[in-house]
């Protein structure tokens, strides 16, 4: 078999891999003193592998040409779309973590491990390869190369205890995650006879046998553990309130990315047609995200916990693009994606550039009362986030908000539509509590510390994005997400 | 006929020995009995013409997992006794497992007698070569066709070990313990090491 044209198509996961080893031989000669530089490495490695996959995303990658090794992997538009964004969110994480590690806050290590860097690499090289998945094992390959490195990058600070805490319960479930997905994987396989995409749509054609209605729930629900839809949600506020912030960032923007976009891929390409034995399935767990993550963060007073159950109530709409199952839904999703990654960046950078005197960060309601007197800007950062995220008009939220309805109702969902409507506003209660204690209370305590360049810079860029300035990307991003929808379609 | 004879003889001591993991008292023959059961379900592996399996089966299930199972059971200290006291408190949840895995039995066989269960390839993909033994129709797909995900399952388990690493290697404290050298224990010769001394009699050693 010619590899050739396939080593093309993963030149950006060869590229990963690859810097991934070398910074791995670096980390263990250097130590954790050359944390930084080798953050540094791992970040260029991903931003070059960014610019590898720029051709393709520009020109569009679909059909026979787009198969690799000979259809375990699918690189067409849609993958590239997700890669772009998870590199992206890669390289976020990145650059917030030395602060993060110097701070009080890590407890006594003070430092960046060096396997931070080399463990953020491997897990987008697995995140990569989930999203070009076309196949039942090189799904399961990525999801849990990616799932794997997720489990150790949330026990990293190891003499905390939240953060080993946080560790073991995402290992313990995750593994039970993968179980179920396997279990459903396999009851596929055993009805269809194929683990390719393509052949087990073939396989599933018609009216479905029970077994095979189990494997497609089974595998569903896995998935949905991945991007923690209700009422698979309940390891998501633990995880990220013990996780290390910057790993917290990390697990909300790119693993979330992935994961999407695989059951948006399985869900088109494996059940697409069976679209009415997985849309009742994908509708409620919407729905119940969107519900039960307003519900949820009301009674939250740490900011971590309260951004866990925003990503939750973020994923319902997500998922209600997805519910609507037609292209203009997908795209719809994409733009979503997009805009959320890069709202989850700006409040945790803005989180993690809240210090207190001694340095430590601070997480909770009553850390940020008063905040626009103490640190001004990062308060009207917040407040774009936090309204963007309420999906309040001028600011880029909203946008994202209204092409997923616009896809729900256009498709004739309009009850869904409407329920979907009306929990927002009950999560919009959260948001604006963040602006009044920020903006309303006596301030408290001093909030100081030197914030990097980074942060700056990642706070500035996201702000700006998620501003009414970001209208003027609207255009380009929609027509990106519509070709990588399209190309998700070409399949049908 | 000898196949017959030969089946009904595994299988019975795996059934039999398997029974036996559960009713004996004694950890360590549970384990023992285990790996019985481990050995005769090999062979019927190999009645089936999956010798790759049962050479699998033998080398990893009995040389590796068994015996470590053997080693964890010799050092934990479990107090048996305590560990049965709850049975009647657990017994309703048993009952429910057992119920759930009964059904499953049932389903199973159901489905089985329902027939039109086609396991195999639709779209022609994956035929096993003809005249290969097992070992290398395996190879020759893990190697050729599927070399990608072998090297993708290489590099989880590199990650794994990394965080095995991470998450628990101490580096040793400066001065904490003196560091073995090698190359120091080598050179030593017999003449630095020891000293002759007759002491007188009732009198001690000074060292």
């Amino acid at each position: 078999m010619d590899f050739a044209p396939s080593f093309a198509l993963v030149l950006p996961e060869l590229l990963l891999s690859f810097s991934g080893l070398v910074l791995l031989l670096v980390a263990a000669w250097g130590g954790d003193k050359a944390g930084r530089q080798i953050a540094i490495a791992a970040s260029a490695a991903l931003f070059v592998a960014g610019l590898l996959i720029v051709p393709g995303l520009h020109f569009g990658t679909e059909g026979p040409e787009s198969l690799a090794f000979g259809g375990l992997f699918k690189v067409d538009s849609f993958a590239l779309f997700a890669k772009a964004l998870i590199y992206l969110a890669a390289i976020a994480a990145l650059m917030i973590a030395p602060a993060f590690f110097a701070s009080p806050s890590a407890g006594t290590e003070r430092a960046m491990r060096a396997e931070y860097p080399v463990l953020i690499l491997f897990s987008s090289v697995g995140m990569g390869l989930m999203v070009s998945a076309s196949d039942f094992m090189s799904l399961y390959l990525g999801l849990e190369l990616t799932s794997l490195t997720s489990y150790v990058l949330a026990a990293i600070l190891r003499r905390d205890t939240r953060s080993g805490e946080a560790g073991l319960k995402y290992f313990v479930l995750g593994a039970l995650a993968s179980g179920i997905l396997l279990y459903g994987m396999s009851l596929l396989y055993g009805f269809t006879g194929g683990t390719g995409f393509a052949a087990v749509r073939a396989g599933l054609t018609g009216e479905m046998g029970t077994g095979a209605l189990f494997g497609v729930v089974f595998v569903l629900s896995g998935l949905a553990f991945k991007i923690s839809a209700v009422p698979f949600h309940m390891w998501t506020p633990d995880v990220y309130e013990g996780a290390p912030t910057p790993v917290t960032a990390f697990f909300s923007t790119a693993p979330k990315v992935a994961a999407v976009v695989l059951t948006a891929r399985v869900a088109f390409e494996v059940f697409g047609g069976q679209v009415a034995a997985w849309q009742q399935i994908v509708m409620f767990m919407a729905l119940a995200s969107i519900i039960f993550g307003a519900l949820g963060a009301i009674g939250q007073e740490n900011l971590k916990r309260l951004l866990a159950y925003s990503s939750i109530n973020n994923i319902g709409f997500i998922l209600l693009g997805l519910a609507v199952a037609n292209t203009q839904g997908a795209s719809a999703m994409l733009i979503y994606l997009f805009i959320y990654v890069a709202m989850s960046i700006g409040s945790f950078a803005a989180l993690l550039m809240l210090r207190a005197e001694d340095g430590s960060l601070y997480e909770t309601f009553a850390d940020i009362r008063g905040l626009s007197v103490t640190r001004p800007a990062i308060a009207w950062a917040l407040l774009i986030f936090m309204f963007s995220l309420a999906g309040i008009p001028p600011l880029l939220g909203f946008y994202s908000k209204f092409v997923v309805f616009q896809a729900t109702i256009e498709a004739g969902l309009v009850a869904f539509g409407a329920i979907a409507i009306a929990a927002s506003v009950i999560g919009a209660f959260y948001y604006i509590k963040f602006v009044k204690v920020m903006f309303f209370d006596e301030p408290a305590g001093v909030v100081t510390g030197k914030s990097g360049p980074a942060h700056w810079v990642l706070l500035g860029l996201a702000a700006l994005i998620v501003s009414p300035l970001g209208y003027f990307l609207t255009p380009s991003l929609a027509a990106l997400a519509d070709k990588a929808a399209a190309s998700l379609f070409l399949a049908v | 006929m000898i196949q017959a004879i030969a089946f009904y003889f595994f299988a019975a001591i795996v059934v039999a020995s398997a029974v036996m993991v559960i009713w004996s008292r004694n950890p360590v023959h549970s384990v023992l009995w285990l790996i019985l059961a481990f050995f005769n379900a090999a062979g019927l592996m190999v009645l089936l013409g999956a010798e790759f399996i049962a050479m699998l089966l033998v080398i990893v299930y009995v040389g590796a997992v068994a015996v470590l199972f053997l080693f964890v059971v010799m050092m934990l200290d479990i107090d048996f006794a305590a560990m049965r006291a709850g049975f009647s408190r657990n017994a309703p949840l048993g009952l429910a497992i057992a119920g759930i895995l009964l059904a499953e039995l049932l389903l199973a066989v159901g489905a089985y007698n329902a027939g039109g269960l086609t396991l195999g390839t639709p779209d022609g993909t994956a035929v096993q070569a003809a005249d290969a033994t097992n070992i290398e129709a395996l190879g020759a797909l893990l190697y050729g066709r599927y070399i990608v995900l072998f090297e993708i399952a290489g590099i989880i388990l590199l990650v794994a070990m990394i965080g095995a690493i991470v998450l628990t290697f101490q580096p040793p404290k400066p001065g904490a313990r003196a560091r073995q050298d090698v190359g120091k224990q080598i050179s030593r010769r017999p003449e630095e090491a020891t000293v002759m001394k007759s002491p007188p009699v009732g009198q001690g050693v000074e060292l």
